[in-house]
């Protein structure tokens, strides 16, 4: 009697567990959630958590309702490991990240040893902002997909619209001291020198991650330097207090950035900002889209009066995650790898395709520019970012070659 | 030589900012004995509430006002708070600020939310003072520099010229014979709390919209001030002058020094080739205050002009 109350316990526990997994697809959500970078994290959580309900009215993936769980990474690799585990542990299969190239490479490697060591228990990692080339070169990993474009392709924009400038004699590079500004610093120097020989490089900057109070006697160094245009990969409060020292001293020259559109930048750089500064990013919410589109912008900004519209790439990461499913019949990471892997689709900025040889997403990009009185403003400020026609960037121009040689497991 | 006028002044500047914070931080741990974790706390309440006073009324309001508010925050908290925990040691007082300071933070990021605020340098401030060697300097530094002036003269002449100071001067070190001559001794306590407090808010009213008002201010400057009070040694005002200002001298040098360790050490044959070598001193900038505060510790464990040892 008792062993049979007991297997039907088992019977009924297990039809429970079968029965969560086949209605909620969780995906784990690990970023700074507090903390100097927190607001990026914050934003970017919210992102998803919006696109996850867009998906769930549509009937979830594949039938599941999907739920995006946060995990507070504090931005440290260490710290991203043990949220790791502990999203693992609740049977969580899809991992989501972006904040920190640091932070990525520890998951990727976290990762691809789980999953060697687990067959059946694959854990598929989905990266939406860490831009370090090597994940999709050297470092390349058949569980990482990667939504925004990397640090090269971006620089490729940026060297693209200096070299299209002559009167830009010679620019100043600074960054973040760790893989990404080293990087970024890296690709602005190695693309230069090919574009724009005459360009001189009259500075190479790197200053600590997220410690740097008052960027002032570096802006004054800038200066000195006789420097045309700055060229900064900087993020978060980085970005915020390199912008705001530089407008206060007066720099009336281009800022070329990864992200001038970081949380608190806008509101720091002011009216001084305008037309100086430039974005290079998958979403200019002022350039022309499908009514669509214009709708998703509208309601989630209703949603999240605080926040902006800035992470798209959430929303095409997440429609890739379901089409994939959906095409592999399966919420199985495995088989949703290999189903994304040359994945096309159109967006809602133009087409997006998943490249196949090294997991690196093809996405446009556009050359915004800090405006003022546009159709939507960001931070409640009647500023905001806008973009011409001349501006816009084909997805395929930005395909660069890649020597990943990537280990596929057997199917 | 650009250079040296460009971080002179920067450094300075930054300096008297970071005195205005460990002016407070001294003056309290001199009397009570204990380090207030929660002091940059203050300093963030100083900008947030200039911030919502700006809003209501104008800057020049909020320069006096916020201070004062933050000034009785602070007498409160030392009044129904740190006055009750006193009786249980230091460790329990120091326990109660930290808390205090995780506290204080969690508030601020309920009513102002997690980002940034937008409080700005007021209008009539907002202009390049005077251009030098290419680069505007903006009129907010200088009135800065001259409010920090005006502030360490008035508390300079309140401590050293006044009688309410020699009262003070004397609780600070022999509370009970100050109670015993009629003085009302917590009284003074909390009076020297909130303005020690007030003084931190005030460094939040001027250097908010200069840096950046945002919830993690506080713990942005905490350690730094720290560091101050240590180097100057505890307790000392003159020291924490002589420490913020040194400091504040040498973050903005070292960012300014475009030299590496390979041009430094190249005599002993470390070529700009190597991973050490490379390291430049400007990236070497933000780690010299706690480089500077394990030598001090090490060398001098009383502070530069420290009375007692820690």
């Amino acid at each position: 009697m008792k062993l049979i109350a007991s297997a039907a316990l088992a019977a009924a526990m297990s039809f429970v567990a079968l029965g969560a997994s086949a209605d909620t697809l969780k995906v784990a959500f690990i970023d700074p959630l507090s903390g100097p970078m927190g607001p990026s994290g914050e934003s970017g959580l919210k992102h998803f958590m919006f696109a996850a309900e867009e998906l769930n009215a549509d009937g979830g993936v594949n039938g599941a309702q999907v739920e995006v769980v946060g995990f507070d990474n504090k931005v440290n690799p260490k710290e991203s490991l043990v949220q790791l585990q502990k999203a693992i542990d609740q049977g969580i299969r899809y991992v989501v990240q972006g904040n920190g190239s640091s932070v990525a490479s520890a998951l990727i490697d976290a990762i691809e040893k789980h999953n060697k060591r687990n067959p059946g228990e694959e854990v598929l990692f989905l990266n939406y902002a860490a831009v370090d080339p090597a994940f999709t070169n050297e470092k390349c990993s058949f569980w990482h997909f990667r939504f925004d474009s990397d640090a090269d392709m971006k620089m490729e924009a940026v060297t693209d619209w200096v070299a299209a400038h002559p009167d830009i004699k010679s620019v100043y590079i600074i960054g973040q001291d760790y893989s990404f500004g080293k990087a970024v610093a890296a690709a602005a120097v190695r693309m230069l020198e090919v574009k724009a020989p005459e360009v001189k490089i009259v500075g190479n900057e790197l200053h600590p991650l997220a410690k740097v109070k008052d960027f002032t006697p570096y802006v004054q160094k800038i200066i000195n330097s006789g420097a045309d245009a700055i060229i900064t990969g900087n993020w978060g409060s980085d970005m915020v207090l390199l912008v705001k020292a530089a407008i206060d001293a007066g720099w009336d020259k281009p800022i070329l950035t990864y992200y001038g559109g970081s949380t608190g930048a806008a509101t720091a750089m002011g009216e001084a900002a305008v037309g100086k500064v430039k974005q290079v990013s998958e979403v200019v919410v002022n350039y022309p889209s499908s009514p669509e589109q214009e709708e998703r912008i509208a309601k989630f900004e209703e949603k999240y009066p605080e926040n902006n519209y800035y992470y798209h790439r959430a929303f095409n990461l997440m429609h890739f995650l379901d089409a994939a499913a959906e095409k592999a019949g399966s919420n199985d990471p495995v088989k949703v790898a290999f189903a994304m892997e040359g994945m096309e689709m159109d967006g809602a900025y133009g087409h997006l395709t998943m490249r196949k040889d090294n997991h690196q997403i093809l996405q446009d990009l556009f050359v915004g520019t800090f405006s003022a009185n546009p159709p939507r403003g960001v931070e409640g400020l009647p500023l905001g970012w806008m973009a011409e026609d001349k501006d816009h960037i084909a997805a395929a121009a930005t395909s660069m070659e890649t020597t990943c040689k990537m280990d596929r497991p057997e199917m | 030589m650009e250079t040296i006028v460009f971080s002179l002044l920067n450094g300075v500047i930054y300096g008297l900012l970071l005195f205005m914070l460990s002016s407070g931080l001294t003056l309290i741990f001199s009397m009570m004995g204990v380090l207030n974790f929660a002091h940059a706390s203050f300093y963030m309440l100083g900008a947030y509430f200039a911030y919502t006073v700006t809003d209501a009324t104008s800057y020049w309001f909020a320069l006096i006002f916020a201070p004062i508010l933050v000034g009785l925050v602070g007498a409160g908290v030392e009044k129904w708070g740190l006055r009750r925990v006193h009786a249980n040691g230091h460790v329990a007082e120091l326990l109660f600020t930290f808390g205090l300071a995780y506290l204080i933070d969690e508030v601020i990021k309920i009513v102002y939310g997690r980002n940034a605020v937008d409080y700005r340098v007021p209008e009539a401030l907002d202009f390049p003072l005077f251009t030098l060697y290419g680069a505007q300097y903006p009129a907010y530094r200088i009135f800065m520099l001259f409010v920090a002036v005006a502030m360490l003269v008035a508390l300079w002449v309140l401590l050293k010229r006044t009688r309410a100071g020699l009262i003070i001067q004397a609780a600070l070190t022999h509370p009970h014979m100050v109670g015993h001559l009629g003085h009302n001794v917590p009284m003074i306590f909390m009076t020297v709390f909130g303005v020690g407090c007030a003084l931190a808010g005030l460094a939040g009213v001027i250097g908010g919209n200069y840096l950046v008002t945002d919830p993690f201010m506080a713990a942005y400057m905490g350690p730094i001030v720290f560091v101050v009070v240590v180097i100057g040694g505890m307790g000392s005002l003159e020291g924490a002058f002589v420490a913020s200002i040194l400091l504040g001298l040498l973050q903005t040098f070292a960012v300014s020094v475009d030299a590496s360790f390979a041009d430094l050490f190249g005599w002993i044959g470390l070529s700009s080739a190597t991973e050490v070598g490379r390291i430049t001193i400007a990236q070497l900038a933000p780690m010299l205050p706690y480089l500077l505060l394990v030598l001090i510790l090490f060398v001098r464990p009383r502070g530069l002009m420290g009375e007692r040892e820690l």
